[in-house]
């Protein structure tokens, strides 16, 4: 483990005004209300960072923009962009992602959780590591990676 | 206790000495000689000096002080000496924290009590006190030395005294305390706050002229401080000082005041101005605290040295330099945002200033209104002679809000010192101010460009502009002293302006807004000033026109707007709402005439709008004014006048529901507003007019002939019928005292309508049978009957519908009837139903009357519901054996009675907006619903066992509707029993459709006793049936609501013991995870907490 911090001093963005949908009037008792970007992004924008007491949103490491999710073809793919380059950090945002996603969203979902292009050092591995199913599941047998992982996703079931 | 008292043994001299002390504490009253006192006060005397038993001398000294006249006195001498002592002996900063403050205490009460006997001491004393007071932190103790010291400086008034040499050391003291740093937790010290020691402080403080040299400026240190408390703090001072110093005192320090003072109001407003309607008339002081007291010193200060102060102000260049550049910017939303603070803060200023005095607002006028009018283009010489002056030059040079904004608080400055001094304006009012004339002269050109302003606001969206306008006019409208200052011409274009305004420009709602709230504001301050002159161009200009373009022209979208102009200037004035109220009556008579004689449906519509209008504001606004009951009732007779009147009744079906309806309710309304007398004369008029154009036979009234009417459905006209509804409005809005006629045959003849399906009839039978006498009383004649007669009459009629087997002969007879009735119908089955179906929603309203003031034969009335439920209906035995082929038909209208006896639960239970409530005076009992409840439920469970299955359904929904309707406390105190009928319900209810609302009203009972702490624990034996229902619930396609709250219901069941919950969480789990695919938003999200709530207590890993 490394002793301080990986990014001792990070950059917070102000939290964006929560947008409200506006809401049809009579409201359609039987039409179908898509999962869209706005949503995937209310399920993982209150996530903790593993290092500082901010959320996700508020480091800038998501945003709304860097959600990609077709309802039809079930896919999603999150793009995140870490806070600095060499952030040993990635992986746990990643797995946090991963997981908050999995027990957010209906089990027909496939998800891609990426590194954006360019911001980290390792992005291949990471990324690799992120998307292979029997790594992710290996993580989660891990009793301590698990508690870390439960503590960052704490806020955002609140 | 001689020896107590001088035992050389320290502890038993002290107890004594206390003793003796609480002794005298409580014997505060008794009367005891000089003698006694003069010994006692003498030994407690020497004993300050013995600084072992110091606290029995302190309490002694205190109560002997502290004894009134009454009982003996200790003299002046002895007080003295007492002080004498005191002073010498102790050394009250090393004494412990509760001797302290007996000592404060003492001294306290020293210079309260004895001024005169201590002020001899002089400067020992004030020496002494320094002393003493010097570092003293105790919160209690620092309330004591604050008053102590108020109370010396009031003790010395005098600057050649010997408090003037002290003055320095004293504030030195006094100085550090300042500003109070409370740092005590609240719990520990809830005696006192921090208010109450910096109120004493600030007594303190202002105590003596003689601080001033140096509180002035510590203070003015402190207010530029970055501390909002200090900065408050010093402002409340300083205000305080103010006063009491004195002007010559202050007069040395007003400049460098007025500069801090500036300050702090430039920084501490708020730089964004409102522009709603509401903000319009509003006391538009700036909620910031800072702001607010600054602003009051301010006035504090220019009321006590005008001509300094004004001068400091005129001069001051900051002022001076947003007059220079307000005149750059054209547009309100130009100015950029922190000269919109100074704009405003200047604004207030001025504010201030002209308020302040007469002579203030002649310098404002003088030095800022002329250089505002010079900057607006306006000028005085072209109103005098010819008021309507070149548009051209005034378009031009418009839109200088800023310029605007600032003559506006101006303005107001000035109406407002007018209306709080009243009575100096009668005495000055022969001297020529210069404000007034300024005003006079300049008013019809401000006129015009406030016009203008809001005029040219058409071009573009500027709410600033409007408002600005808006503002401006009605200020210049509301000024007080009736034509003297604004002339009538002025004022009549103003209102000539807002009523152009009111009726042609619908599409700009904020404008219109505005000019209706200015309206109304104008028409109350007229009210409350009593200006004759203004209220009568005010009823010509406003009242007059809108009435009269109300009600010509076009109807179409436009006239619900004029119609809440109209009643929105009514309610400005008593005399105006006469105007309108006569305005709306007319038109409402005359559309109802229309209605009736050609059967108009646009007259319909129209008269459906006034109605409402009549009903939803003017009703409501008499009920808070006094002695308009009149109208009310004038209204009442002229409506059943017209009805009387009119013999050719043609209104036509389609639209006649809905003008009846609001008919009804007005009528209700206003009959329900008026007081017994009142309401006797409108009950008479109505049952002259009713027996006269029903031919019904009033007296000897034959069950058959009764039950002939009932089949005869279609035959009374339509005229009938609106008079016998609008009769039955009368009487549910009656009170219980009120004599209603002929009792008797008016519940027969309910009853009848009733059973023609008349929902109107049946409720006013509730009302009548919850309001009449249970006892005859000696006035009544022969016709009226008591509750026991009217039920016996209405069950004896209701009976037979039910119980066939019934032996009684009337019934039977009535059966015979019945059976040959049908036989003449062409459709008997059905009209049967039909019948049934009405009689039980006209027992329900009933027995809905019956069950709120508590009356036992409400029992009978449930009795004949709930054999509905239970048997498959022997009326419908007779029916099977004469039509077999109908069959299936006939089930299915039966069920449909089933259903009616079931729904007749929630009537008798529910409450009902349009009769028997409090405003319409029912008898309510009180608890009647918990009555009902522990009554009804033993009943139904046990019911339900005994039925088989297939028909239990209709008392599942009986029983929810019950549940539903009962308050969700008593509810829970009897969860255990009702789980099971709450469970089985939702499950029944779910089936159809129909029943989504219901269902959901179960549910949020269920999630009621979900959340509830005892009601947690009842569940938890049930806990999985109730997991089994609500996972079910979360898969009900008819209604979002229903999934969501079974979702919530389910996160608040994981919370309960782990041991209960633990074997359903898969079957949970899985439910849920489905429920995480739901076409609804709102139901995934409470899916994604109810996954993680039950997944945490499922295990540590998750099943993915």
């Amino acid at each position: 483990m490394v002793s301080g911090l990986i990014n001792a001093n990070p950059i917070v963005y102000e939290k964006k005004e929560r947008r409200v949908r506006n809401e049809a009037a009579v409201p359609d008792e039987y039409a179908v209300e898509p999962i869209d970007q706005l949503e995937i992004f209310d399920h993982i924008r209150d996530i903790k960072d593993p290092e500082h007491p901010y959320s996700l949103e508020e480091l800038k490491v998501i945003t709304e923009d860097a959600i990609e999710v077709d309802n039809e073809r079930s896919y999603v793919r999150v793009t995140f962009t870490p806070t600095v380059e060499h952030c040993s950090m990635a992986t746990v945002i990643g797995l946090c992602l991963r997981v908050k996603l999995m027990r957010s969203l209906p089990s027909r979902y496939k998800m891609d959780i990426r590194v954006a292009p360019g911001t980290h050092a390792t992005e291949a591995a990471v990324n690799k590591q992120l998307n292979d199913k029997e790594r992710v599941a290996a993580a989660l047998e891990n009793p301590n990676l698990l508690d870390m992982v439960d503590e960052c996703l704490a806020p955002s079931y609140a | 206790m001689e020896g107590y008292l001088t035992t050389v043994d320290n502890i038993i001299r002290a107890r004594g000495i206390l003793l003796l002390g609480e002794v005298l504490v409580r014997l505060a009253s008794k009367p005891l000689d000089d003698a006694t006192i003069r010994s006692l006060i003498g030994f407690f005397t020497d004993r300050l000096a013995d600084w072992r038993a110091l606290r029995g001398a302190l309490v002694g000294c205190l109560a002997l002080m502290r004894r009134k006249s009454s009982g003996g006195m200790v003299s002046g001498s002895d007080a003295k000496a007492v002080a004498e002592s005191y002073l010498q002996n102790l050394q009250v900063q090393s004494l412990g924290q509760y001797e302290r403050k007996l000592s404060f205490e003492l001294m306290e009460c020293l210079l309260e009590r004895y001024p005169n006997a201590v002020a001899s001491l002089g400067d020992t004393l004030i020496y002494g006190i320094c002393e003493s007071v010097d570092g003293e932190k105790d919160p209690h103790c620092l309330m004591l030395t604050f008053h102590i010291i108020e109370v010396l400086s009031r003790l010395f008034p005098d600057p050649s005294d010997a408090l003037a040499g002290f003055a320095h050391e004293l504030f030195e003291i006094l100085g550090c305390y300042f500003p109070i740093h409370f740092t005590h937790q609240k719990d520990e010290d809830m005696t006192i706050k921090r208010d109450d020691l910096a109120r004493a402080l600030m007594l303190a403080f202002s105590s003596t002229p003689l601080f001033e040299p140096y509180a002035i400026p510590l203070l003015l240190e402190k207010l530029s401080s970055s501390l909002p408390s200090a900065k408050l703090d010093s402002l409340r001072y300083l205000t305080d000082c103010t006063m009491k110093y004195g002007a010559d005192r202050m007069a040395k320090h007003i400049e460098a005041i007025w500069s801090s003072l500036k300050e702090a109001i430039f920084t501490s407003l708020d730089s964004v101005l409102l522009f709603t309607p509401e903000s319009l008339e509003g006391s538009d002081l700036p909620k910031n605290e800072i702001a607010a007291e600054a602003l009051s010193l301010l006035q504090k200060l220019i009321v006590q040295n005008t001509k300094l102060f004004l001068d400091l102000i005129v001069g001051d260049e900051d002022i001076s330099m947003i007059f220079n550049t307000i005149s750059y910017y054209k547009n309100y939303h130009e100015i950029p945002l922190e000269r919109k603070q100074r704009l405003n803060a200047v604004g207030r200023v001025l504010f201030t200033t002209a308020k302040a005095s007469q002579v203030s607002c002649n310098r404002v006028f003088e030095c800022f209104f002329s250089q505002l009018m010079d900057i607006l283009g306006l000028s005085a010489r072209n109103s005098s002679g010819q008021p309507y002056f070149d548009e051209s030059i005034l378009i031009s040079k418009r839109c200088k809000h800023g310029a605007l904004y600032l003559s506006i608080e101006i303005l107001s400055a000035c109406r407002d010192m007018i209306a709080s001094s009243e009575t100096i304006l009668a005495a000055t009012s022969h001297t020529e101010e210069t404000w007034k004339h300024l005003l006079q002269s300049f008013s019809p050109a401000l006129t015009m460009g406030f016009c203008s302003a809001f005029i040219c606001s058409s071009e573009g969206t500027h709410d600033a502009a409007t408002y600005i306008g808006v503002k401006g006019l009605l200020i210049l409208a509301t000024f007080p002293g009736g034509y003297s200052l604004i002339s009538k011409t002025v004022f009549e274009k103003i209102l000539v302006t807002f009523v152009s305004i009111i009726n042609e420009e619908y599409s700009k709602r904020l404008s219109w807004k505005l000019a209706l709230k200015a309206l109304v504001e104008i028409g109350s301050f007229i009210e409350r000033y009593h200006e004759s002159e203004k209220e009568s161009s005010y009823m010509d200009i406003v009242v007059e026109k809108i009435l009269s373009l109300a009600f010509v022209g076009d109807f179409g979208i436009l006239f619900p707007l004029r119609l809440e102009a109209l009643s929105d200037i009514g309610t400005s004035g008593r005399s105006y709402m006469l105007k309108v109220v006569q305005g709306l009556e007319e038109a409402i008579y005359a559309n109802l005439y229309e209605v009736y004689v050609h059967g108009s449906t646009n007259s319909a519509e129209i008269v459906t709008h006034l109605l409402k209008c009549y009903s939803d504001k003017v009703i409501p606004w008499i009920r808070c004014e006094k002695g308009f009951e009149e109208v009310l009732l004038q209204f009442a007779i002229n409506i059943w006048n017209q009805i009387e009147s009119s013999t050719h009744f043609n209104a036509s079906q389609t639209n006649k529901k809905g003008v009846l309806d609001v008919m009804m309710k007005a009528m209700k309304l206003a009959v329900a507003n008026c007081s017994e007398e009142k309401q006797n004369i409108i009950v008479q008029k109505s049952y002259n007019i009713l027996s006269s154009s029903i031919s019904f036979p009033l007296e000897e009234l034959l069950l058959q002939e009764r039950f002939q009417i009932a089949q005869e459905v279609d035959n009374s006209s339509s005229r009938d019928e609106w008079v016998l509804s609008l009769f039955a409005a009368v009487t549910i809005a009656v009170h219980p005292q009120t004599h209603i006629p002929n009792t008797r045959s008016i519940v027969s003849l309910f009853m009848t309508t009733l059973l023609k399906g008349n929902v109107v009839a049946a409720q006013a039978l509730g009302s009548m049978v919850n309001k009449l006498d249970l006892k005859s009383t000696s006035g009544q004649t022969s016709s009226d009957c008591t509750l026991e007669e009217a039920m016996d009459i209405i069950l004896n009629l209701s009976l037979w519908i039910f119980d066939k087997n019934s032996s009684s002969s009337i019934q039977s007879k009535m059966i015979s009837v019945h059976d040959t009735a049908l036989n003449d119908l062409s459709n008997g089955v059905g009209s049967c139903t039909s019948l049934q179906i009405h009689a039980i929603l006209g027992l329900a309203w009933i027995g809905k009357g019956l069950l709120m003031r508590g009356h036992e034969k409400v029992n009978d009335i449930t009795m004949i519901f709930l054999q509905c439920l239970q048997s498959s209906g022997r009326a419908g035995i007779s029916h099977q054996e004469k039509s077999i082929s109908e069959n299936n038909y006939k089930l299915d209208l039966h069920n449909s009675v089933m259903k009616t006896a079931a729904d007749a639960f929630q009537i008798l239970i529910g409450d009902c907006e349009q009769c028997l409530n409090r405003e319409f005076h029912a008898i309510i009992r009180p608890l009647y619903k918990q009555r009902f409840f522990s009554a009804i439920m033993p009943v139904l469970q046990s019911l339900v066992m005994k039925l088989e299955p297939l028909s239990r359904s209709f008392l599942f929904r009986a029983s929810a509707h019950v549940i539903i309707d009962t308050p969700l406390i008593v509810v829970l105190s009897d969860t255990k029993k009702i789980i099971p009928m709450l469970l089985d319900g939702l499950s029944a209810l779910s089936n159809d459709v129909v029943d989504k609302e219901v269902l959901y009203g179960l549910l949020l009972v269920l999630s009621g006793i979900l959340m509830d702490k005892n009601g947690q624990e009842a569940v938890s034996d049930s806990a999985h049936t109730v997991v089994n229902c609500l996972v079910d619930l979360t898969r009900y396609p008819h209604m979002t609501l229903v999934r969501e709250t079974a979702v919530q219901c389910l996160i608040a069941i994981s919370g309960l013991s782990h041991a209960r919950i633990y074997p359903m969480r898969t079957q949970v789990l899985q439910a849920v995870i489905k429920a995480l695919d739901d076409p609804k938003r709102a139901v995934r999200r409470e899916a994604v907490r109810c996954r993680q709530a039950w997944a945490s207590i499922a295990s540590r890993s998750l099943h993915f």
